[in-house]
């Protein structure tokens, strides 16, 4: 396999965007890693976008986005895994530069949330669980979690102020984050107080809906050299994927997310690393008690340990292993098929040295995980500063 | 999510009868029944009816539902492990939601589930309710 590196980064306006449609939110994504990368065109284009036809009545991406930008004529396709969907399309990016089949891809993500209703936009969402055996019986994501977060509360002692310490580091985080859609801090309080959705878990437990898009040019080692420009090259040395069944009941161990596990190991393997080599995690935590059942699936603390990270501020920045320093999907926010590559631009901005009031020290390695639906999709990618 | 008649209708053997598919090979359960055994890969099953007795593995309590569920918000909402390993997600019904816990007996018993309208389709399947 040829050596891959990320060469440009750029985000669209994040949030709720209503003077923006998908296409002009994904085609200010592009155009600001092209400008970023110095390039004028790519061999590819990859897009992550969850489900553009329940959003915006809109499917066949590749070649609509394609054009959008100016370049029609080149390979372009959408990939789908919920909201995996980013990571997958950076693996497909990947895989195309590795391979030697292009030299030069774009690999981004997009999703438009805001022009459906709430009530439409949870049933795009439950469109990633089990239709027939979860969804039917009145699932609704934050249902799912709320059982993960039970299990794991009733088995390892996990406290539900914990699981809201987790959501208050990362509005800290965010807050240093002028591309965060929730941008103020808030209290463990605030959390506890907020709306129930689905016991145990409260309104400020879940991240927002979000309308974004996020781009990272790939380029070959060599050429990736002569665009530096003084930059540090940031080098993608390891990206794995797993799957599970979708279905939450149908894991042996509600506590963990086994494709999560797999998909690491993968990634280290690739990269001949471990969990201890990571610096500096961006982990989706689309609920909290996501980020807590992540780290020790990621094998970043043992299993049970992950209520007590954010509480002894392992996890903040300055800690020992900060995560989600831009915020996470929950201060950041979570554009569903746009979040596997945003964290790309954070690690990209965090390991050029450029990420200012967020930055964490000495960042030389770090760890993107990504996940869909409950966990049934994962891609993990070690991300690092070539010597 | 759409409740096409036929769509409803071809789920009828494990939402009316507890039917599920019992592996050849490995004699896993698999419900619904599936063409290949989650466990072995396995393609020759036999039909079984699942016993409906049961417990709650773990449970929430939906406060914000999805549109479809509006009237019947809060329910209960559980992961229940019956007698044979099968797992199902299912509401818990007849119950005070504050009293349900993990570990609980439940049974399933056969309820309406969801309806399209006034004229549409009206989806049944199976609730869990205190045993
Ligand atoms: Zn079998």
């Amino acid at each position: 396999m040829r050596e891959v590196a990320i060469v440009g980064i750029g985000l669209s306006r994040w949030g709720e965007v209503w003077d923006a449609s998908l296409r002009s939110l994904w085609t200010e994504a592009a155009l600001a890693a092209l400008a970023d990368a110095g390039v004028d065109t790519v061999d590819s284009i990859t897009v992550g976008c969850m489900s553009p036809g329940l959003f915006v009545g809109q499917e066949h991406l590749g070649a609509l986005l394609a054009d959008e930008l100016g370049m029609p004529g080149v390979p372009a396709t959408r990939v789908e895994s919920a909201c995996a969907s980013g990571g997958v399309a950076l693996k497909a990016a990947f895989a195309e530069v590795a391979s030697g089949m292009a030299d030069i891809v774009l690999a981004s993500g997009v999703e438009k949330m805001t022009d459906v209703s709430g009530d439409e936009c949870t049933a795009a969402l439950a469109t990633a669980a089990d239709a027939e055996l979860e969804v039917f019986h009145g699932a609704s994501f934050p249902g799912l979690y709320a059982m993960m977060a039970r299990a794991h509360m009733e088995r390892y002692g996990t406290t539900r102020e914990q699981l809201a310490m987790v959501a208050v580091k990362n509005h800290k985080h965010g807050s240093m984050n002028p591309r965060a859609q929730y941008r103020q801090e808030i209290t463990i309080k605030d959390v506890l107080r907020s709306a129930k959705v689905a016991d145990p878990l409260n309104v400020l437990d879940c991240s927002p809906i979000t309308d974004g898009a996020a781009a990272v040019i790939l380029a070959e080692l060599s050429v990736a050299r002569k665009l530096a420009k003084g930059r540090p090259v940031v080098k993608i040395t390891g990206i794995g994927h797993a799957t599970d069944a979708i279905a939450l009941h149908s894991r042996p161990d509600m506590t963990s997310i086994p494709a999560t596990t797999k998909a690491a190991q993968r990634a280290f393997a690739m990269a001949g690393k471990g969990p201890q080599d990571v610096h500096f995690v961006e982990l989706h935590d689309c609920f909290t008690i996501a980020e807590i059942v992540v780290l020790e699936s990621l094998g970043l603390c043992a299993p049970g340990e992950g209520g007590k990270q954010a509480e002894s501020g392992r996890t903040a920045l300055g800690g020992a292993l900060p995560v989600n320093v831009s915020g996470g999907l929950k201060s950041k926010g979570h554009p569903v098929g746009a979040t596997g590559i945003a964290q790309m631009v954070e690690l990209a901005t965090q390991l050029r040295g450029q990420a200012e009031k967020r930055q964490v020290a000495k960042a030389r390695v770090g760890l993107a995980q990504n996940m869909g639906g409950t966990g049934a999709s994962t891609v993990v990618t070690v991300v690092e500063v070539a010597s | 999510m759409s409740l096409n008649p036929a769509r409803v209708a071809r789920e009828f053997p494990s939402r009316y009868r507890l039917e599920a598919a019992k592996c050849a090979g490995c004699g896993h359960v698999a419900f619904p029944a599936r063409l290949v055994c989650p466990a072995c890969r396995g393609t020759k099953h036999t039909a079984v009816t699942l016993d409906p007795a049961g417990k709650v593995l773990t449970f929430t309590v939906i406060h914000v539902p999805p549109a479809e569920f509006k009237g019947q918000a809060p329910y209960v909402l559980a992961v229940v492990e019956l007698a044979d390993g099968v797992r199902v997600t299912c509401q818990v019904a007849d119950v005070d939601p504050a009293a349900v816990k993990t570990g609980m007996p439940v049974s399933l018993e056969f309820r309406r589930i969801q309806e399209d309208g006034e004229a549409g389709v009206i989806a049944y399947g199976h609730k869990a309710v205190p045993a």
